[in-house]
This record gives structure tokens, C-alpha cells and sequence, in this order.
């Protein structure tokens, strides 16, 4: 089954068809078949100097878990990698391997780079967590530690400061833990049912979750300093909003809100769940990464019929290829070179005005800069608009902390090991980076786990 | 799991729950909401914090969907799956000031805790509350203990003065000089009420209620419009200053569900018995 070109990757999963998956939110990718894996680990060079492992911001040890699935070793395999990553099977889904793992491997350039993703998935997906070595957890230090936010760094962050003794307390806002991965990223990419069962993992050794609290009110900022050290991971969770006209009109959705009430809320089973989300017939997503592909592949599981306006040419998306590729299999229309500018209709949305943009010099990002064609507005019909333009990081508790250096986005300033400009108080993933990945904020969780367990043993931290 | 201590109908429609909330409870001020989601397949509502002592919060509700109605059946000894808060900002709370805080309906729930608070940094304050009719009135003696003077009006002159509230509050404001106003309930309400003390320029404060999924600031349903600009209601109000908001615009995104608020309630209402809903249960 080819791939798109440019984008060179190991032997491929299968994937539901286009027409079926369309239907539901069961998963597109079905996994690699236990031969399937063997083949594919057997293609690993089991180089001296792993590349790969480079270019894994969590260090998993690529090499010997490809060894173990070639041999049929397969538990430990998953072994292997709980060593480095507690959240396999998330990473084996989410992260963007092309950019990470895969594309640091020796074979990506004249081969086809070893399907890191895919073997990792393989592992981590094989069996339950009964009969899993439960992870070895350091003695006790009788230090405190509060984790706020509970998306893949905090998760991160909390699990290795478990490991190493300390008494780790997570807050999380929502009534569930998991951040992006629960609220964001759809079923059919990510199912939750696999987010549950990595938490627990987590939480197996010996986190305090407590849901429902915002920290900042729920917990004072006083009650959150008085830990020995804070590990702050709430998130870039503010979305943005074009501020084009008619954006307060009926049916106008940031991509976050529409997310979260059908991946949070359920609603696509609404009556069932209680809480109702616009299915809408005609609906128009803005923007062009990953969140408005989501976004779109969502609401045409709806039933929908959708069109992805996106102001440069296609080649300039910024969206990973493969999710391009799955979104069009399922129906979504691309009009690219186009910018809305005004959203129509009065209470509810009848449809968007678009103009065409033309693409000229290239700007700071090496990008053509697109301009707007005198004259070409068009019309199109539309009873749901999406936007999906970005999200910044959370300001709430930022704002509540005294003497938090921030930065032009309204991020925590942080060194390389997660150290905010308050002592004892650590950051990292998209509050530190602004919106990101996964796998980066679980890297930044774990070098700021590592940097508090090292301050509060050597005193730095009291 | 939040055990709910006390549950009580007040008034027509009308319901009280006290709910074991501690990180609520302990922090939450005056003019703070909470957010509940009483099942797994539950909807999360945002009500205001009424009440709040030691461990405990009050909430006080009126039955219009298929959640309210919900949480109406609810009784001692029961629980509720999620409570998350304090959430928005606290009242603004002036001091030495002349304080007028205005309840309109179920909104009157809102009321004591802000006039208790007003009142406790040394304001002057006067109450006043209406409701359509004798039965839907709600919290009078509480009213009357937290306010320096109270007056109490009904659309049908079934109890109190025969009236609206915003007639109330002009005489109140020839009477005296007032320097700041709190009005709260209903949208039309609100946007009515507060109308009055614009052309003297009285500060004055409404508490808005969009709808809300997170109530963190994390998805934008609560968008409001004030002066002109797009505010997050979870956490740049619920108060926003009453003569710059776009009070049609937020009756206009209070209706984006209906018929799927519809459809849930008769739902909600054909998996239950044939009482008349919320009624008490032997
Ligand atoms: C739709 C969508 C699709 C994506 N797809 C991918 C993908 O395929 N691959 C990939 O690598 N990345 C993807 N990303 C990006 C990735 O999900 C994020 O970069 C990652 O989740 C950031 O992790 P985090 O832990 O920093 O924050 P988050 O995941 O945002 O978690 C922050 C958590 O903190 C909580 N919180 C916030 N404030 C408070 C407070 N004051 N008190 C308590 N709790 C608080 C929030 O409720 C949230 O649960 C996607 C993002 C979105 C939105
Ligand atoms: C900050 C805030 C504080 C509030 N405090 C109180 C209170 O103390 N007492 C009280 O009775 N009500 C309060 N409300 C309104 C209350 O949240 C709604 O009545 C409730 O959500 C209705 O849910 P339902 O399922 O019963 O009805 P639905 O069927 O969902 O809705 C019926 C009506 O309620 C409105 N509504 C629906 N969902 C919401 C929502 N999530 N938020 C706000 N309005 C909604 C709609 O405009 C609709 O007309 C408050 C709202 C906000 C935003
Ligand atoms: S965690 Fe992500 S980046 Fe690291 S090896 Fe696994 S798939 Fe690659
Ligand atoms: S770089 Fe590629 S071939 Fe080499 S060990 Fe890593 S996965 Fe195997
Ligand atoms: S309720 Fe989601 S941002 Fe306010």
C-alpha cells in the first residue's frame, strides 16, 4: 500500500476503508499483524550508534525493543520501552515519527526508515496492563511534589517523580485526566479507551489524581508554593479567534470547543450523552494543521458535507501528510488560496465570504505570503464554521504567579531542564513551548522530573 | 463523588442542594460559579456558588432542561459525579461605597453572598428582589438579615410591592446616592433593569450566563460581547459592566440548542414515571 511520496516509512498498517470508517469513530489504523512486525524489525540494522534514538525526545531504546519484536520476544518488547516511555501506545499513534525517530534513522534517506511508530504501537498494544511488571518505584523521600495539568508532560512528569519516591499530587482541571489526548485528538486517531489504560499505568504508581480542581482557584497559588517543588504543564488551551466579522453568530465553533464536546462530551451520541454539539450539514473548517484536519474528519463522521478553507497553496499545510491524505479519502473538500473574511447570517450561519489570495515573495517562514486578490470574494454556503487557527498557552495561573517571566506568546519562560524564573517551580510541554506535540512535552516532563529530583536532593530546593 | 447533604424544592421550579465540596468551598467568594456533571453521560452546567461554608456549598437551581431537571431528583444521602470550581472571577468589592444588589427571579440565589460581602467591608446595602409571583419568591429572610434595607416586589403584586424590580431600583436611586449596582437574573431582566441607572452613569455589574462546556477558558462557548470586544465569560467575568455588554447577542447564543434542549428533556422526562417532574418522591 503506497504512501504519499516524499514521505519514506517501513511496512505500513492496514487502514479501514474511506468509505466505511467515514460511518464511525472506530480507529483508521488497525495495527501491524505479529508477522507483519517481525518482518518489519527484521529490517533494523541494530546500528552501534542508533540515530533513531536521537531523534526521540524520551530516549526510548529503539534498537533492542526492534530486537526483541524481531526475536518474538514481544513482552519484552513493551518491557523495553515502559523503561523510557509510560505512554506507548499513545506515541506509537500520535507522535510525528517522520519528524522524530523515523526520520533520524540511518534507512530514511536510501530505504525506507524502519516504521518506529507502528513497532512501538505493536508492543505497547499487545495484551492488558495484567501481567505487566509493575514499575520499580525508588524509597520514599518524604518530598512533596504538585503537578498541575494532566496531559502527556504533567502525565510524564508525575510518573517519574513517582519512580523516584517523591509523593506526587496531579491536579488536573477537566473531570478526566489526559488533556489534548483526551479532549483533542478524536477517537478514531487516538481511542480513549487507550488513554485510560496508559493513565492508570501512571497512576499505578502511586499518583494522587485530583480532577475537577483549577489550580490557581480550586488551590490557591500560597497552597500550590508550599510543595517542595511544582511542575506546572497546563497547556496552550486558549483559541484563538480570527476576528472577522460575524464570528458571535450561532454555529460559530472554535476547533477546541467543538472537540471537546464531542471527544470530552460524547455528543456525537447525544441524546444518549447529554451534551448536544451542531452536526450541521454544511460546515467550514478554517485553518490547516493537524487540529483542523481533525476538526474536519470529525464533523464529516457527523455526516456532515466539509470544506477546509486554507489561505496558502496546498504544498504549504502545515498539517502532517498522512492525516491530508485521510481526510481527503474521507470526503473533506480543500479550497486552498482562500481566506475568509466574514462570516454571514444573523442568529445562525447561512455561509462564509472568502476571498482568493495569491501567493508572492517569500516571507520569514520561507512561505510565499499570501495576498489577497482585489475583487475576488466569493460565497460558501455553510450552517457550521470551525476555526481551527492556533491556541496559545493557558493564562490563567500563569497570570496568578508572582514574579513569572513570560514570553511574546504569553509562555512560562523555561531553561533546557524546565526551570521557570520562580525557585521550585518547574515547567514544560505547550505552556513552556506554546502548541507542540506530544512527544515534546513528554521530553520536557521528563528532564524537568529529572532536574527537580536532582535540586531537591542536592538541596537546591529545600 | 460529591455527597449532596442537603436537597430542598425553595419555590416553584425552584431547588436547593447543599453539596460536600471542600476545594469549592474553602476558596470560593462572592459572584464565583461552580460546574457539575451529575453521571458519567452527564451535561456540565455552570451554577452559581449561593452559599459556602466549611466544606459545604449551596447551589440554587430552577428546572428548565433535562440536567436541572436531573439534579432536582437528587436527595440526601445521594451524589453528584463531578464538581469543579470555584471558577470565574470574584466580585469587585468596594469599600464604604453605597451598594444597591438586585435579584430578579432565580438569580436571586446569586444575591445574599454578594450583600453579605458588601456588607462585611463596611458598604451601606440595599436589596432588592422580585419574582413573578408569591410562589417563585426565594431566600427573602435571607435577604433581609445580609442588607441594610430590602424590598421586595412581584410582577403580580402577590407578595410585596406590585411591580418589576427596575422600578424598585429607580425610586432607590432618586432616594439616595448610590455608587455601585449589582443586578442579576435572567438576561431581559438584566439588560432591562440595569438600563435605569445608566443615564446617572452608576457603575453597575450583571452576572452572565452563557452556555459553558469547560468553564476554564479553554473552548470559547461562553463568548460574550463587551464593549465591543469578544470576552471568555468563565474567566474574564461571569460580571461584566452592564451598559457596555451585548445583552442580544447573549440572549441570541443562549438559543443555539433548542431543539436538542428539547429533545433531551422529553427524553429525560419518558424514562421516568408520570409525576409531575421534579415532584417529591414518598
Ligand atoms: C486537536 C489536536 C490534535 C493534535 N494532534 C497531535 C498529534 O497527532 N501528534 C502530536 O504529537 N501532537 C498533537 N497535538 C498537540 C499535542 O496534543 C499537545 O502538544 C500536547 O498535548 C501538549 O501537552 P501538555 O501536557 O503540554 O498540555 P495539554 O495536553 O494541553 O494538557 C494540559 C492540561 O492541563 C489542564 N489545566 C490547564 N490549566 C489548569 C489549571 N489551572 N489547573 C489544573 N489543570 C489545568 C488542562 O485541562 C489539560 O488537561 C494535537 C493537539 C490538538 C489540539
Ligand atoms: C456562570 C453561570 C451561573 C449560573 N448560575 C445559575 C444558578 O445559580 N441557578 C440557575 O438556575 N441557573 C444558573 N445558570 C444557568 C444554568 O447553567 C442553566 O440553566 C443550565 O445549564 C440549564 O441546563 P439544562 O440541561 O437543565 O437545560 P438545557 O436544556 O441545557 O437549557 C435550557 C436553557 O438553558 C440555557 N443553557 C443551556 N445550557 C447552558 C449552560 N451550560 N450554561 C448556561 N445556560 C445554559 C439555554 O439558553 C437554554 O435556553 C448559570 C449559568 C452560568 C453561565
Ligand atoms: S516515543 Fe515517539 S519519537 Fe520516541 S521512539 Fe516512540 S514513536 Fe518515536
Ligand atoms: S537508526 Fe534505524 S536501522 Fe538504525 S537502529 Fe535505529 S531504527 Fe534500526
Ligand atoms: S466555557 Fe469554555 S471557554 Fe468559557
Amino acid at each position: 500500500m503506497p504512501l504519499i511520496a516524499g514521505v519514506s516509512r517501513g511496512r505500513d498498517m492496514a487502514e479501514r476503508a474511506s468509505t466505511v470508517r467515514v460511518h464511525d469513530f472506530g480507529e483508521v489504523d488497525l495495527g501491524l499483524s505479529p508477522d507483519q512486525a517481525q518482518a518489519e524489525a527484521d529490517r533494523c540494522l541494530q546500528c552501534k550508534k542508533p540515530a533513531c534514538v536521537t531523534g526521540c525526545p524520551v530516549g526510548v531504546d529503539i534498537p533492542a525493543f526492534v530486537l526483541a519484536i524481531a526475536e518474538g520476544r514481544f513482552g519484552e518488547a513493551r518491557t523495553g520501552i515502559l523503561e523510557a516511555n509510560l505512554l506507548p501506545a499513545v506515541c506509537g499513534r500520535v507522535c510525528p515519527q517522520e519528524t522524530q525517530c523515523e526520520g533520524a534513522c540511518v534507512l530514511s534517506g536510501k530505504d525506507r526508515a524502519i516504521n518506529i511508530g507502528a513497532l512501538e504501537r505493536f508492543a505497547a498494544d499487545l495484551g492488558g496492563l495484567e501481567g505487566e511488571a509493575p514499575v520499580a518505584r525508588a524509597p520514599a523521600t518524604g518530598r512533596r511534589v504538585a503537578v498541575v495539568g494532566s496531559g502527556p508532560a504533567g502525565l510524564t512528569a508525575a510518573a517519574e517523580l513517582a519512580r523516584r519516591g517523591h509523593a506526587v499530587t496531579l491536579y488536573e482541571s477537566l473531570h478526566e485526566p489526559g488533556g489534548v489526548l483526551l479532549y483533542g485528538i478524536p477517537e478514531f486517531r487516538l481511542p480513549k479507551a487507550v488513554v485510560r489504560e496508559e493513565i492508570e499505568r501512571v497512576l499505578a504508581l502511586g499518583v494522587e489524581l485530583r480532577t475537577n480542581m483549577l489550580v490557581g482557584q480550586s488551590l490557591p497559588v500560597e497552597e500550590l508554593l508550599a510543595y517542595d517543588a511544582v511542575f506546572i504543564a497546563t497547556g496552550a488551551g486558549l483559541p484563538s479567534f480570527m476576528g472577522i466579522p460575524g464570528e458571535e453568530v450561532n454555529g460559530v465553533y472554535s476547533a477546541n470547543e467543538f472537540l471537546t464536546r464531542v471527544n470530552l462530551m460524547h455528543a456525537d451520541r447525544f441524546p444518549d450523552s447529554g451534551t448536544p454539539v451542531k452536526r450541521g450539514s454544511r460546515v467550514v473548517v478554517t485553518g490547516g494543521g493537524n487540529v483542523a484536519m481533525d476538526a474536519a474528519r470529525v464533523a464529516r463522521r457527523l455526516g456532515a458535507r466539509v470544506s477546509l478553507v486554507y489561505r496558502r497553496r496546498e504544498e504549504d499545510l502545515p498539517a502532517r501528510r498522512e492525516e491530508v491524505r485521510h481526510a481527503r479519502e474521507e470526503g473533506v473538500e480543500f479550497m486552498t488560496c482562500a481566506a475568509p473574511v466574514r462570516i454571514l447570517g444573523e442568529p445562525c450561519v447561512t455561509g462564509v465570504e472568502c476571498v482568493q489570495m495569491e501567493m508572492c515573495a517569500l516571507d520569514e517562514s520561507g512561505r510565499p505570503a499570501p495576498r489577497e486578490c482585489e475583487g475576488s470574494s466569493f460565497v460558501i454556503d455553510a450552517d457550521t464554521v470551525i476555526q481551527a487557527i492556533g491556541t496559545s498557552p493557558n493564562p490563567l495561573l500563569v497570570r496568578l504567579l508572582p514574579g513569572a517571566e513570560t514570553g511574546r506568546k504569553g509562555n512560562l519562560v523555561v531553561d533546557e531542564d524546565g526551570r521557570t524564573s520562580i525557585p521550585r517551580v518547574y515547567a514544560g510541554g505547550d505552556i513552556a513551548t506554546g502548541a507542540a506535540t506530544v512527544i515534546l512535552a513528554m521530553g520536557a516532563g521528563k528532564r524537568a522530573a529529572a532536574a527537580i529530583d536532582a535540586d531537591l536532593r542536592s538541596g537546591i530546593a529545600p | 463523588m460529591y455527597s449532596v447533604v442537603k436537597a430542598e424544592q425553595l419555590a416553584d421550579r425552584v431547588h436547593e442542594l447543599v453539596v460536600e465540596a471542600p476545594h469549592v468551598a474553602r476558596h470560593a467568594k462572592a459572584g464565583q460559579f461552580l460546574i457539575v456533571r451529575v453521571d458519567p453521560d452527564g451535561e456540565r452546567i455552570p451554577l452559581t456558588i449561593s452559599r459556602a461554608e466549611g466544606d459545604l456549598v449551596r447551589v440554587i437551581f430552577m428546572t428548565i432542561g433535562a440536567t436541572t431537571y436531573r439534579l432536582a431528583e437528587l436527595r440526601a444521602g445521594d451524589s453528584i459525579l463531578d464538581v469543579a470550581g470555584p471558577l470565574g472571577r470574584p466580585s469587585g468589592i468596594p469599600q464604604n461605597a453605597t451598594c444597591v444588589v438586585v435579584g430578579g427571579g432565580v438569580g436571586i440565589a446569586s444575591c445574599p453572598i454578594i450583600a453579605r460581602t458588601l456588607r462585611g467591608a463596611g458598604n451601606r446595602v440595599i436589596g432588592i428582589i422580585g419574582a413573578r409571583n408569591a410562589d417563585l419568591m426565594i431566600l427573602e429572610d435571607e435577604m433581609r438579615q445580609a442588607c441594610d434595607e430590602l424590598h421586595v416586589t412581584t410582577d403580580d403584586g402577590s407578595m410585596g410591592r406590585h411591580g418589576y424590580a427596575a422600578d424598585v431600583l429607580k425610586e432607590v436611586i432618586e432616594a439616595e446616592p448610590v455608587d455601585q449596582v449589582w443586578v442579576i437574573g435572567p438576561a431581559i431582566m438584566m439588560k432591562v433593569t440595569s438600563a435605569v441607572t445608566r443615564p446617572k452613569g452608576i457603575r453597575t455589574w450583571v452576572s452572565l450566563n452563557p452556555i459553558m462546556v469547560d468553564g476554564t477558558g479553554m473552548c470559547g462557548s461562553c463568548r460574550v460581547v463587551v464593549n465591543g470586544e469578544t470576552k471568555f465569560a468563565c474567566v474574564d467575568g461571569p460580571e461584566f459592566d452592564a451598559h457596555q455588554v451585548d445583552f442580544d447577542r447573549l440572549m441570541q447564543r443562549q438559543r443555539i440548542y433548542p431543539e436538542e434542549e428539547r429533545e433531551a428533556l422529553e427524553r429525560h422526562h419518558a424514562s421516568h414515571c408520570g409525576c409531575e417532574p421534579g415532584a417529591r418522591h414518598g
